[in-house]
């Protein structure tokens, strides 16, 4: 191996036994148990799953955005030999945007509506102390220009951008400070698909340029599997799926991730009839003992509502918590 | 009867004052107990013309017409404006289904009394005399519908209110709602766009369901070609208020002829094929519908346009049988 693969390889952020969620009368809600999972420098890694399961916590969790009843029980967050679930305030401030930025859901709201574009652009900035304004303006011009939207825009408010150039802002935004990972939580759910692939394509040309990780989430699973290296199924708080995006995509083996893959019908082929998923997810509060997708499976057999299967590898580096039975 | 179908050519849709071209010369039929889904961007009409066939706005200039028996060409004009009892009969035979599930029922009345509206409403209680039994008949009626969205057992679900159920649960009853007084004609404007993936493809088969049982019409509206194809027997495009392509499901997403239905299918997820297929070739958005353009209205975002197309609108051709586009190509 040489160095630069080397360097390719590198683990940049590892999530190990992550416990996270909110403090609430009722008890503390289990949105994160127990996930763990790895990134590399340079990859694009696709987090799936439906509404409630998880997902969008465990991308807070990174980036330490909890406040009043969101908490982090226990497991660790390492980036770059630090531990960011136990940093100080402080410590997370300094790695905020500077290494680790995000692309927030909706960017319809996300942006300041009495602020023009270019003074929220350059306030990253000015905040983490890089120089003067002259020169985050001159920087804030550079990310416009990557994401494709004139300089001329520098000044627009937010309102006289459509939905698309929002999000591009966003996506430029996220790259100000040249952060080593960006996390996208639904960067084009509110966005026509003609506009979303326009951005996904952006996306993966600016990945590709600058070699930043991803961790991209999504409900759209077709969507996530054309553009993930890896990918990671969420179910009620859980990893239930994790391996390389098209070994998952081909062969699924978890229940649930071949409901989610049944939830999409296809643009080629004969027309089958699907079977989606029935059913809604546990609550999280007081979950079941055995696996959480246990009331909806298909396969499920005495056992399953137990002990809940542990993640394991099915094949090289493609791991499910099903103890897979019904594959005979 | 000789099947349902309807033909309206409508021109330019008047909004505040200003003209929005919201939809220009929409034509097309719906034949009995077919599915027809309505595809397009934001922004492209879809949404107008399922709302001008319900009746919630009046049209512009154009024709609606509803199978008729009793008329002398079987085919009965709806698109003057109606009376009171006329447009009572008219819901009774077109329904919709609203696309946000937490906005279409009413948040201070309970699922009952959502439900038992329609049948109050048309008369559609079956009972023999006296208050009682009519009430206890209305109540049957709603046990049953509910069975048949699939929220057992009913008397658990009577009594909440709209905030107490799901998104998925709300659009059942959504549908149950419609289905209730057994229209002709379903309008289903995005209705599972704002669901979970997971219950999206539940509701879809329900709905599949109730349209071959009650051999209803069905005019699904979406932004999601593949949905499309999975829901109906033929696929209308349409782009900044104009039909662009209509043809049968598999003629229009396999064998695309119009540039947009190629945009639209080329920007659509298809994880089989993988992302290594042609990058987007195109730009801008959809154009304004107060000023558009002249031409042919995607001409300023097409990869293929020719001086002509930024001239005349061009005519619907038939490229093959039952296969239309709005292209010069």
């Amino acid at each position: 191996m040489n160095a630069m693969q080397e360097f390719l390889s590198e683990n940049i952020l590892e999530c190990q036994e992550l416990v996270a969620g909110y403090e609430l009368k009722a008890g503390f809600v289990r949105a994160v148990d127990g996930v763990s999972f790895s990134l590399r420098r340079g990859e694009f890694l696709g987090i799936a799953g439906e509404s409630g399961c998880g997902k969008t916590t465990l991308a807070y969790a990174v980036m330490r955005l909890f406040r009043d009843n969101a908490k982090i029980r226990s497991g660790k967050i390492l980036y770059s030999g630090k531990d960011i679930a136990n940093a100080s305030e402080e410590e997370v401030k300094n790695l905020r945007w500077e290494h680790i930025s995000m692309v927030f859901q909706s960017a319809m709201n996300a942006l300041n509506p009495v602020l023009p574009i270019g003074e929220q652009l350059t306030d990253a900035w000015l905040a983490h102390k890089h120089g003067d304004l002259r020169e985050a303006k001159t920087r804030a011009l550079e990310v416009l220009k990557l994401v494709d939207i004139p300089e001329d825009r520098y000044n627009a408010y937010p309102h006289q951008l459509s939905g698309g150039m929002k999000q591009r802002v966003m996506i430029a935004m996220a790259l100000m400070l040249q952060p080593e990972i960006v996390i996208m939580d639904e960067p084009t759910t509110a966005l026509d698909v003609v506009v979303q692939r326009t951005i996904i394509e952006k996306i993966q040309e600016l990945r590709k340029e600058l070699q930043f990780s991803v961790i991209f989430i999504t409900h759209d699973l077709s969507l996530l599997v054309e553009i993930s290296d890896q990918l990671a199924i969420m179910y009620a708080g859980k990893i239930v799926e994790y391996g390389p995006a098209s070994e998952v995509f081909l062969s699924p083996y978890h229940p649930y991730t071949q409901g989610l893959m049944a939830s999409f019908p296809s643009l080629s082929g004969p027309i089958a009839r699907m079977g989606g998923i029935e059913g809604k997810p546990p609550d999280l509060i007081d979950p079941p003992p055995g696996c959480r997708f246990y009331p909806r499976c298909r396969n499920r057999h005495s056992g399953c509502d137990l002990s809940a299967p542990p993640l394991r590898q099915v094949k090289p580096g493609h791991y499910a918590a099903c103890d897979g039975e019904y594959h005979g | 009867m000789q099947g349902v179908s309807k033909h309206f050519p409508i021109r330019s849709f008047r909004r505040f004052g200003e003209v929005v071209h919201a939809m220009d010369d929409v034509s097309f039929s719906l034949g009995k107990a077919e599915v027809l889904a309505l595809v397009g961007e934001s922004g492209s009409g879809k949404t107008t013309t399922a709302s001008v066939i319900a009746q919630l706005y009046p049209i512009t200039s154009g024709l609606i017409r509803l199978a008729d028996p009793q008329a002398p060409d079987g085919f009965r004009s709806v698109s003057g404006k109606l009376s009171r009892k006329a447009l009572l009969g008219y819901r009774k035979r077109v329904q919709m289904i609203f696309q946000d599930p937490f906005g279409s029922l009413n948040p201070t009345h309970t699922i009952e009394h959502i439900l038992s509206r329609p049948y109050v409403i048309h008369d559609k209680v079956v009972y023999r005399r006296g208050e009682e039994r009519r009430k206890t008949a209305l109540k049957e009626q709603l046990h049953q519908l509910l069975r048949s969205v699939g929220l057992e057992p009913p008397q658990q679900y009577l009594d909440k209110f709209p905030h107490e159920l799901s998104g998925g649960q709300r659009q059942r009853v959504n549908i149950a709602r419609t289905f209730s007084i057994e229209p002709e004609i379903v309008l289903a404007d995005e209705p599972t766009s704002m669901l979970d993936v997971s219950i999206r493809m539940s509701i879809m088969n329900m709905m599949l369901a109730f349209q071959e049982q009650k051999q209803v019409s069905f005019l699904y509206i979406t932004h999601d070609l593949a949905g499309a194809r999975y829901m109906a027997q033929r696929i209308v495009v349409m782009y900044a208020g104009m039909i662009m392509e209509i043809g049968t499901s598999d003629e229009v997403v396999q064998r695309a002829v119009h540039p947009y239905t190629k945009l639209l299918r080329s920007a659509a997820p298809a994880p089989e094929e993988g992302l290594k297929r042609n990058r987007l070739i195109t730009q801008g958005d959809i154009p304004s519908l107060i000023h558009p353009p002249a031409g042919c209205r995607f001409h300023p975002r097409c990869p293929y346009a020719m001086a002509e197309c930024s001239r005349l609108i061009p005519p619907l051709k038939e490229v093959e049988g039952g296969h239309w586009i709005r292209c010069y190509l």
